[in-house]
């Protein structure tokens, strides 16, 4: 089964970074994983987007990603600026940064028959992090969702990539955006 | 159990040349390629790997530095893209008229003008007769895999011709994927240290690149003519070489699904897997066709094509860089040449593609298979070079 997963956030957010630490964590478990950015320079504070696939099989697709199987959207001040629900198949999930409940986000971006989760990521990384960076929350609120790996993967990716205590606060930040992700079906 | 990272295309380049024990790197850094010249400073800085950097101030310096330091005996890797090759191409004829066994690896990405920074082969396409051997990868296991067998390609004294490693720009440069490495002592068992024809030296001094006028010039020609025809049993001996140490096997192409195939594609790169994974759709519902994919561009696989091609009636030929003004695209060329040369009679058209980083999708690719079908059965090809996707 082929996952693919598109992320939406601001260039400097840690997109390209975490689609890489989730297809890490995936290869981990054994599967097979493509992370890439969206094509092109690299702008600050600029919409960007990147993306993952998993597969249980050799991935030989190199095709972009135009019909998701899961968004996530890291930065939610995105929402209403860019088309974030584009293209994401039916019964797809759709994973967002925000204090506002999944209902919410549901009727509001109008896609009924999405899977819809939401983590308070800003507030859970300014308590453990002391800075609003984000990204990592939200692989918290994805495995929450769909099981796409592990937890173990993840922090061992995590420690891996960030030896030492920033790689400790980051896999808390991970395990509680797991614990308060929430969503509807 | 082999060791397994998460690599793009560009970091499983640099990753391979790490361990090929390379001597000296001299390279300018141009997007996509960027990367590759990154990690290789970092491994160099951290000691990691036992090279020279030398940082140059263009693209025309760095291969020029890496034809000086190849002439005195180094191993020596440079990469570059677009641009980037345009500016070496001058050092292109003499990195390979010097006979220098430079590997270079190239993100593959569009020419200007208009600017443009994303993937297609003009690049290559640009300096594709410059007697050097031309590799494109479909992924980064297969750059990793191709720049390791390169360098033992192009040193071997049959040969002594540069080569390059092609990757598409961005598709493959930035894209991470699973790559299966190889432990340290296996690439250096592989691949020794280089043994050197001859090297320049100021205790023994010897004259490269001298004046060649009318009564010897084509005889050094005709000796990279000769070169390059040695190479393909080079690269097969190199290719079964690196099966039993990987248990990845290599060969000048790729042939899938081509057994009772009615109708193929031929392309090169990253494309290929896209169009291996719509045609395995296909077959599932008993449409006979199969890819072509040539890792070896130069030289080009005639026997092997031709071989590969079996009895198949009709074959799109993708390319990815336009030769304006000329009938049909390079690859395209090259593939109608081989099947007149061999006298194979079967319906070819081209489909130019990709152009600036457009990307081709697989939906793209079942129209050029379902065409390519309809071609099989009737035998008439409506146009002989389409665009893929382009508005007119």
């Amino acid at each position: 089964m082929l996952i693919e997963i598109r992320w939406h956030g601001r260039g400097g957010q840690g997109i390209v970074t975490v689609s890489r630490l989730l297809a890490q964590a995936a290869l981990l478990d054994g599967k097979y994983v493509q992370a890439f950015p969206e094509f092109g320079p690299e702008r600050r504070g600029a919409p960007v987007t990147g993306y993952t696939r998993i597969s249980n099989e050799p991935i030989i697709v190199h095709s972009q990603i135009y019909n998701p199987n899961v968004v996530v959207v890291v930065d939610p001040t995105l929402i209403g600026k860019v088309n974030v629900t584009a293209g994401l198949v039916q019964k797809g999930f759709l994973i967002v940064n925000s204090e506002r409940s999944p209902k919410e986000i549901r009727e509001d971006l109008e896609v009924l028959d999405a899977k819809v989760y939401t983590v308070d990521a800003v507030k859970i990384a300014l308590e453990i992090l002391g800075r609003p960076i984000y990204n990592t929350a939200m692989l918290g609120a994805l495995l929450k969702a769909v099981p796409v790996t592990t937890m173990d993967s993840l922090a061992k990716v995590i420690a891996e990539r960030f030896p030492g205590a920033v790689g400790e606060k980051n896999i808390a930040v991970i395990r509680r955006a797991y614990e308060e992700a929430y969503g509807i079906e | 159990m082999a060791k397994v990272m998460g690599l793009t295309g560009n970091e499983a380049i640099a990753y391979a040349v790490k361990q090929c024990n390379v001597d000296v790197v001299a390279a300018y850094p141009i997007t996509p390629q960027t990367i590759m010249v990154e990690v290789l400073s970092e491994y160099i800085y951290n000691g990691e790997m036992d090279a020279e950097f030398i940082c140059v101030e263009s693209e025309h310096s760095a291969l020029s530095a890496c034809i000086g330091a190849s002439l005195a005996g180094a191993r020596v890797f440079t990469a570059t893209a677009s641009q980037g090759l345009a500016l070496m191409h001058e050092m292109l004829y003499i990195a390979s008229g010097l006979r220098c066994p430079i590997v270079m690896g190239i993100a593959n990405r569009a020419l200007s003008a208009p600017l443009n920074i994303h993937g297609d082969h003009s690049d290559m396409m640009g300096s594709r007769d410059c007697c050097w051997i031309q590799i494109y990868a479909e992924n980064p296991q297969e750059a990793y895999d191709w720049t390791i067998q390169a360098f033992k390609i192009a040193e071997d004294h049959r040969v002594l011709l540069p080569v390059s490693v092609n990757i598409d720009g961005f598709i493959l440069s930035h894209s991470m994927e699973r790559v299966e490495v190889l432990e340290d002592e296996d690439v250096s068992r592989f691949l020794p240290p280089r043994k050197p024809l001859i090297t320049i030296d100021p205790t023994k001094p010897v004259t490269v690149g001298a004046l060649c006028l009318p009564d010897y010039y084509f005889e050094m020609k005709f000796q990279q003519i000769q070169a390059m025809k040695e190479s393909c049993n080079v690269i097969f001996e190199v290719n079964s070489e690196y099966e039993s140490i990987s248990g990845r096997k290599y060969g000048f192409l790729e042939s899938y699904a081509m057994d009772d195939a009615e109708a193929a594609i031929i392309c090169l790169g990253s494309t290929a897997g896209t169009a291996k994974a719509v045609g395995r759709e296909l077959r599932s519902k008993g449409k006979k066709v199969g890819v072509i994919k040539p890792w070896i561009y130069r030289p080009f696989p005639e026997e092997e094509l031709i071989r590969a091609l079996g009895d198949v009636k009709a074959v799109a030929v993708l390319d990815r860089a336009c030769s304006f003004g000329a009938p049909f695209n390079a690859l395209c060329s090259d593939v109608i040449a081989t099947l007149y040369r061999h006298g194979k009679d079967l319906r070819v058209f081209n489909c130019l593609y990709g152009l600036g980083g457009r990307d081709i999708t697989p939906a793209d690719l079942k129209a050029i298979f379902e065409e390519t079908l309809e071609v099989a059965k009737t035998g008439k090809i409506k146009e002989y070079v389409k665009y893929i996707g382009v508005r007119e």
